[in-house]
Parts: C-alpha cells; sequence; structure tokens
C-alpha cells in the first residue's frame, strides 16, 4: 500500500501500524521520498535513510512480536543541536565541522527507545541563535507557506528546519529545543503545534548548549495529541542533568480529551502592545472567545514587568552563551584554522568557527561580565528576572493557565529583518518572558491571516502542569478546527 | 555607555575571536544598539530582589565521587582535529 505521510499524525500512523495498513519499513520509505522532494526547503542538514530503515525494520521486528514501543515505527526528524552516537551534529554552525558525537543525547535516546525512526538532522539558526533560521551555516531554511505573491518566507527559529519538516509533511514530528521562543514562534509561523516543557521536565544532556538556564527540549507536531504522545517519550529524571527534575511523568495522553470547563484563563493586559497587528489582537480576542464557549472563565491579570523581559533575556542568554561557547577552541573537535601560536589558533579557529549573530552574542555576554559591568547588567538582568517569575507566580494564584499571541507576525520574508538585530530579537516578545519563569508554553495553531499565512496561539502553564496545559491546547485546537495546510510548490 | 573601536577590540581579544579591523565601526554600532536596548532595565526599582539563580527551586544533587565512566580514550580523541598517540596537540605553547 502506498502511503501519504502528509496525511497521518503519529496518532494515526500508530493506528496504521498497529491495524497493519502499513509496515514502518513502507512508511519510513514515503516519508524518506518526501524528504528528498522537500529539499528547496533546505530543512535537512544531514539525511540518514539507511539509519532510517535500519530502525524502521527492527520496528516492524518488535510490532510482529508484540514488543512495539510508544511510538514503535515513526519517522521522526531530529534539530541538529542533539547529539547523536555516529551522526554529524553541527549546530548549524562551521565550528563543528566534522563533528560526529560519541554518545547520543538523553531526549533522542528517550524516543529510540520508545520506537521512533531517526530520518535525519535538521536545519537550525546557528547555535539555536536566531528566529528566522537565517543565522545557520547552511544557509536559511525556506518556510513551506509562502506568500501569495510566492515570495519566500522565513519559518522562524531557531527551529525552523523542525517546523519546515512537519509543516511539509515529510516528518511526523521533530524534536526542537526553545530557550526564548524557538519552538513556539517557528511553531507558529508554520502552523504547526509545539510545546516548550518546564525547565527541568526534558534533559539538557547530549543537548548542544546555548543558555543553560533557559534551554529545554520539546515536541513540535501536527496535533496536540501528537505533541503530547512524543512528550511522554522524551520527558523523564536524567541523572546526568543536574537541573533535571526527579519527579515522575504524568499520562500526557490519558486526560487529553477532559475539556476546559471550570478552568480560569488568564489574559495578560501587558501583552497588547503599541502597534501590534491588529490581525494578531483579533485572532488573541477570538481565541478568548472560543475557550469562553467551551467553559472557561476568562480572568483579566497583570504581569506588571513583561516589557522587560526581552533586555533581560538579551543580557542572560548571551551571557551564558559566551561561557558556553567558550569550549570551541578548536582543539578537541570540529574547526580548528591554525595560528602561530595557541592564542592565535584560538581567535583564527573562533574568528572563522562563529557566524556573525553568535559573535555579536558571544562579545555582549563577554562584555556583561566583564570586570566593572558584571553588576550593572548581569546581576541587574538576574534581579528583573526574579521580578518576571513573581508576576507569573502571583498571577498563577488566580488562574490556571495564560493566553497570549505566539508571536507578533506570521511568517516574514527572507531576508527582511536582518539590518537591525534588535528588530529581529522582537519576534521573542510573547515567549521569552515563559522561557525566563522556566515554564510551559505551547503554541497551537489557531488561524490564516489576511495572505493566507498561520498564526498560532500560545497557552503558559503553571510549572509541570504540562498535562493541564495539553488538554487546554487540545480544546483549543477542536473549536479553532484549524485543517490549512502549505500547497506542495516545492514537489512541482 | 557607547562602546568605541578600542573597547570592541578590547572585548573581542576577551572572547578569543579574530575580527576584521574594517568590521570594528560596524560591530560597535550594532553592540550599542543591543547595550541601548537593555538599558531599559535601570529604570526597574530592584532594591531588596534577589537575583534569580536557580530556575527550579531544587537542591543541586551530589553522587558518590566514583568512577562511572571512561577508559575509552579512542572514543575522546576520535573528533580531534589533530593528535598524536593518545594527546591532542596544539602549537608550541613553552618554548
Amino acid at each position: 500500500m502506498t502511503v501519504n505521510p502528509d496525511s497521518l499524525t503519529i496518532a494515526s500512523a500508530l493506528d496504521g501500524l498497529a491495524k497493519k495498513d502499513f509496515t514502518a519499513v513502507e512508511l519510513t520509505e514515503a516519508c524518506i521520498k518526501a524528504m528528498q522532494a522537500a529539499r528547496p526547503l533546505n530543512a535537512v542538514i544531514t539525511e540518514t535513510p539507511d539509519k532510517a530503515l535500519e530502525m524502521a525494520k527492527a520496528a516492524d521486528a518488535r510490532r510482529s512480536k508484540g514488543e512495539a514501543g510508544l511510538l514503535d515505527g515513526i519517522p521522526l526528524a531530529i534539530k541538529d543541536l542533539f547529539a547523536t552516537e555516529g551522526v554529524l551534529t553541527t549546530a548549524a554552525s562551521h565550528i563543528l565541522d566534522g563533528f560526529k558525537p560519541a554518545y547520543e543525547s538523553t531526549a533522542t535516546a528517550n524516543l529510540w527507545k520508545a520506537g521512533a525512526v531517526m530520518l535525519g538532522k535538521l536545519n537550525l539558526d546557528e547555535f539555536a541563535m536566531g528566529s528566522s533560521n537565517e543565522t545557520s551555516y547552511y544557509g536559511p531554511v525556506v518556510n513551506p507557506w509562502r506568500a501569495k505573491d510566492g515570495t519566500k518566507l522565513v519559518p522562524g527559529g531557531s527551529s525552523g528546519g523542525s517546523a519546515a519538516a512537519v509543516s511539509a509533511g515529510f516528518a511526523l514530528g521533530a524534536t526542537g529545543t526553545d530557550t526564548g521562543g524557538s519552538i513556539r514562534q517557528p511553531a507558529s509561523l508554520c502552523g504547526i503545534t509545539g510545546i516548550k516543557p518546564t525547565y527541568g521536565r526534558v534533559s539538557r544532556w547530549g543537548i548542544v548548549a546555548f543558555a543553560s538556564s533557559l534551554d529545554q527540549a520539546g515536541p513540535m507536531t501536527r496535533t496536540v495529541r501528537d505533541s503530547a504522545l512524543m512528550l511522554q517519550a522524551m520527558a523523564g529524571f536524567d541523572p546526568k542533568d543536574s537541573t533535571s527534575v526527579d519527579r515522575p511523568v504524568p499520562d500526557y495522553v490519558a486526560n487529553l480529551e477532559g475539556g476546559v470547563k471550570g478552568m480560569r484563563i488568564g489574559i495578560p493586559r501587558e501583552y497588547r502592545m503599541d502597534g501590534m497587528d491588529a490581525e494578531i489582537t483579533t485572532l488573541w480576542e477570538q481565541g478568548k472567545q472560543w475557550l469562553k464557549e467551551a467553559g472557561a472563565e476568562i480572568v483579566d491579570i497583570n504581569l506588571p514587568h513583561t516589557h522587560y523581559a526581552l533586555a533581560t533575556y538579551y543580557i542572560v542568554a548571551p551571557a551564558e552563551a559566551s561561557s558556553n561557547l567558550a569550549r570551541y577552541d578548536g582543539v578537541r573537535f570540529g574547526l580548528r584554522v591554525p595560528g602561530k601560536d595557541l592564542t592565535e589558533m584560538y581567535e583564527n579557529t573562533r574568528g572563522e568557527g562563529f557566524g556573525r549573530e553568535v559573535q555579536r552574542r558571544i562579545m555582549i555576554g563577554t562584555y556583561v561580565l566583564s570586570a566593572g559591568y558584571y553588576d550593572a547588567y548581569y546581576t541587574k538582568a538576574q534581579k528583573v528576572r526574579t521580578l518576571i517569575r513573581k508576576d507569573f507566580e502571583q498571577a498563577f494564584q488566580r488562574v490556571d493557565a495564560i493566553l497570549t499571541p505566539t508571536a507578533p507576525n506570521a511568517a516574514f520574508p527572507i531576508g527582511m529583518k536582518n539590518d537591525d538585530p534588535v528588530t529581529m530579537y522582537l519576534n521573542d516578545v510573547f515567549t521569552v518572558p515563559t522561557s525566563l519563569a522556566g515554564l510551559p508554553g505551547m503554541s497551537v495553531p489557531a488561524g490564516l491571516n489576511s495572505e493566507g499565512l498561520p498564526l498560532g496561539l500560545q497557552l503558559i502553564g503553571k510549572p509541570f502542569e504540562e498535562a493541564q496545559l495539553l488538554r487546554l491546547g487540545r480544546s483549543l485546537e477542536k473549536v479553532a478546527n484549524y485543517t490549512a495546510k502549505p500547497f506542495h510548490w516545492w514537489e512541482s | 555607555m557607547s562602546l568605541d573601536r578600542a573597547a570592541v577590540a578590547k572585548i573581542a581579544k576577551l572572547a578569543r575571536l579574530k575580527t576584521d579591523p574594517d568590521r570594528l565601526e560596524a560591530m560597535a554600532s550594532e553592540l550599542n544598539r543591543i547595550l541601548s536596548f537593555v538599558e531599559e532595565l535601570q529604570a526597574v526599582n530592584t532594591d531588596n530582589v534577589a537575583p534569580m539563580t536557580s530556575v527550579q527551586p531544587m537542591k543541586l544533587r551530589q553522587r558518590e565521587d566514583v568512577v562511572t565512566d571512561g577508559g575509552n580514550p579512542e572514543a575522546v580523541l576520535k573528533n580531534a582535529p589533530q593528535r598524536q598517540g593518545d594527546f591532542y596537540t596544539v602549537p608550541k605553547v613553552v618554548e
């Protein structure tokens, strides 16, 4: 039987596999074909078709013995920020040229343990630093959604390849990582679902570090149910990550259809910003109505320090990045550019190996951590971060979850926001506060704008309340009834 | 606070980044743009506010101080750009 991966979800593919409508090998072959046809999107850095087929065969064998795991035989693609044993891992940076880890990240190992199949490694912003996937050493990813006049658009970032892969329909799901919005914003711009779990829920071990107090991995999928399934497999305590939280992973799927009756949903006044796109405001308003009709109670709340979140983030994240990226010195792995002495070799390697945005953030980070400026910038930012977290803690005494737009705009043309770094940073204005507070946040596709481009709504939950957040997301998905898919122009 | 060419060159040196002298001016203006953007934090009253140092309220775990891994120099050195035997090699440091 011919399988069309674009018409499947993880859940429906699991059904098809269980009913023997198709085998994991057949499904994987179809995904590989679709992945190769989608090369014009530049969503993949390394395709791993042989590995995929080998894993699919093993999945079929397990299933025939009645030993199928939670995601057995499901083809997924992996953001190229996760270390994969023996498979090139680049972080979309020149500086990791040729790096094949001798180990597997815990999050991906958990997916393989559940039986999932790896299609390949996905493009991203270099070291996950960007909101448009344009900072990749491997070139920009093209959003499967195009403007009406055919203009090519960015998929968002940094998990741009992940969002494009799922939206284009060749991967049933993809892993993403989110430091300031890198799962949620591209999910919104590509019309898919993505959840950034609570900090500490998914192990960071084996994921190339950007800003360690913010980084969290999560699933990017076509439906909320699929996100629940994938998160179920990815989450869990890991002694190898010192910030991994030792608490049981609840069943994320069991109560998915439980509805929102009686839930209190907060609408933060501060997220209504000057000059905001009217279509975003309208969609947010619509989201409120939908949840109200579904039985939730809508409550106005205040998050007074919202305005300062981006500035806080652009001190904290570069500071941590400059420390984390000190390890790339040309000695132990990746690129080495010779120099007359050790210092010059470091400088040459890093000067050539890192792209402009990464260098910019290393410089900012180095500056705000340097003697004489540390307190004025870094300590100050960490104090404001405390206030931002307190805002959420206070709000969550009155509400169960918060509804906001995911991003301030739909997908924009490639190259449009590259002149000024701060303009690009504004893409994450609605997602960064959640990251700073370590809270779970998800983006659910909710509609199309007048240009026919997808827009998402963000739901923010209490710490470790992913089950409730997913249930809420499922309700929103149901009422929004978003079914739009991009035209497959890359196949013609 | 505004960074000039010399300040940018100094930060690049601290960060071990080789920079093109022709780019210093442009870099200074980009960095100043970001610094003026984050300047707004100075307006926030943070008297008696403790800096956030842990995302989850938890104590850092400790484990038994025992060897749990290692003894595999080949795996460790597999990605070395240059090696000699079981060692990484770098340009000569001591004369």
